[in-house]
């Protein structure tokens, strides 16, 4: 067991997370899961938002097995190799802030860092736009860093403050098992608490069972590897170091053959599945997610890992994240197939100078 | 004798532990470095950057479950 730790924290461990992830994504695709979105942690958990009732938006609302295993995994992991190391208080509310807006952002774009990759692999083209944007809101995130920006420093916590996310995921998958209806709409049908799709996005999923087994089985690699979409590329400008690049690079090029083999590559702008072909919002929508991503640390699978290891001040940005998506989709922020929402854009605006704000006054403060 | 600088990375999130530990073997150049890390990540990013710049890495787990990293040159 110590030699496959040992193994997945060398350089090889983001490369073998990175195939496993980009072979198993599409798959999960061929097995039910929307277009290019065999894993989207944004997309997921913007969907659990609306399975919760935090959104109305018929199409896109299911209790993704993906996200519970992510974080169920990762506990696994990090209980077997003593890493599971509950803590907290390392600025709790602007990571619940950065959650939204980093939300606000991917949902402009549709799709986070992975699904950005895994949409590349697809050979939706309009992915480039939101690759650079990423990589532009990475950098402007390493600005901040190299100036001093810090959230602070978390402290070690009681157990029971480790538990609280793990809980909450178990919760989650006891709600998609029962999903109750015990609400009641105006004319006595039943509706609620707990919605499911049953056209669009939202309806597409993997068979429960095989999706968790494969969150599970990410999320266990994942913790051991550190793998991170966002670091990947912070790491390689930062700190000239690229192990955690080769495994993003391993994820596109594990999900451009798999997605080859399952005759799931379309190259193209137009006609791309849960994508709209406006290239400057696409780009802008990843400015934003990029910098508060790299403002709290890491993308939004390697949160949901850090979640699972004890880091309440993650799981506050997985709550963070799964509110915004609410927002989002209440407030019609979120794109479309047709474009971006109305106040698509103006969310944008609003998180950048948010985010802006927090990189030029969030220090560690002395004594 | 010279007092052993040290780097307290404990309880802070990526990138910084390395990025504190880079910036400082950058001024030091050479001597002895200490660096304070709680987490596996940071112990692993601190290490494999110190020893890609040629510095000898010791580490030593501390009681309280925090790790010192010792960067020798």
């Amino acid at each position: 067991m110590s030699s496959i730790s040992r193994f997945l924290t060398s350089r090889w461990g983001p490369i073998i997370t990175g195939i496993v992830v980009g072979v198993l994504a599409p798959v999960l695709v061929k097995l039910g899961n929307p277009g290019n979105m065999g894993v989207c942690v944004v997309c997921f958990n913007r969907d659990i938002a609306g399975a919760l009732g935090l959104h109305r938006a018929g199409v896109v609302q299911y209790i993704r097995p993906e996200i519970i295993g992510f974080v169920l995994g990762a506990l696994i992991a990090a209980l077997l190799f003593r890493e599971f190391k509950p803590r907290t208080g390392s600025a709790p509310l602007v990571r619940f802030l950065l959650g939204m807006f980093a939300t606000f952002g991917a949902l402009v774009f549709l799709g986070c860092p992975w699904r950005a990759y895994l949409r590349l692999a697809g050979g939706d083209w309009n992915a480039i736009f939101g690759i650079l944007g990423l990589i532009a809101g990475i950098g402007l995130g390493i600005a901040f860093l190299r100036s001093g920006y810090s959230l602070g420093r978390s402290r070690p916590a009681p157990k029971a403050v480790g538990w609280v996310m793990p809980a909450i995921m178990v919760m989650l998958l006891v709600l998609l098992i029962v999903a109750p209806q015990f609400g009641r709409d105006a004319g006595g049908n039943p509706i609620g608490p707990i919605f499911f799709s049953t056209t669009g996005p939202g309806s597409q999923h993997a068979p429960l069972l095989i999706a968790l087994v494969v969150g599970v089985f990410i999320g266990f690699l994942a913790q051991r590897s550190r793998f991170c979409t966002v670091g990947a590329v912070r790491d390689a400008i930062l700190l000239r170091d690229s192990r955690l690049l080769y495994g993003v690079l391993a994820l596109l090029v594990a999900a451009f053959v798999t997605n080859v083999i399952l005759g799931q590559f379309h190259p193209g702008f137009e006609k791309q599945p849960i994508a709209h072909t406006d290239g400057w919002w696409n780009f802008g929508g990843m400015v934003l997610a990029g910098l508060a991503f790299t403002l709290a640390g890491g993308c939004p699978g390697r949160q949901l890992f850090l979640a699972g290891e004890g880091d309440a001040d993650s799981g506050l940005f997985v709550i963070g994240m799964i509110v915004g998506a609410g927002f989002a989709h209440s407030y019609s922020t979120a794109s479309s197939a047709a474009g971006p929402g109305v106040f698509g854009p103006f969310a944008v605006i609003v998180g950048m100078i948010v985010c802006v704000v927090l990189g030029f006054t969030m220090r560690e403060s002395k004594g | 004798m010279n007092e052993i600088k040290t780097v307290d990375a404990r309880g802070l999130s990526c990138p910084q532990p390395a990025m504190l530990t880079r910036q400082a073997i950058q001024k030091l150049d050479n001597g002895t470095l200490e660096v304070l890390v709680d987490s596996g990540t940071a112990r692993e990013n601190v290490s494999r950057l110190a020893k890609n710049a040629g510095w000898a890495v010791t580490m030593e787990e501390q009681p309280e479950g925090s790790c010192r990293i010792v960067l020798k040159k």
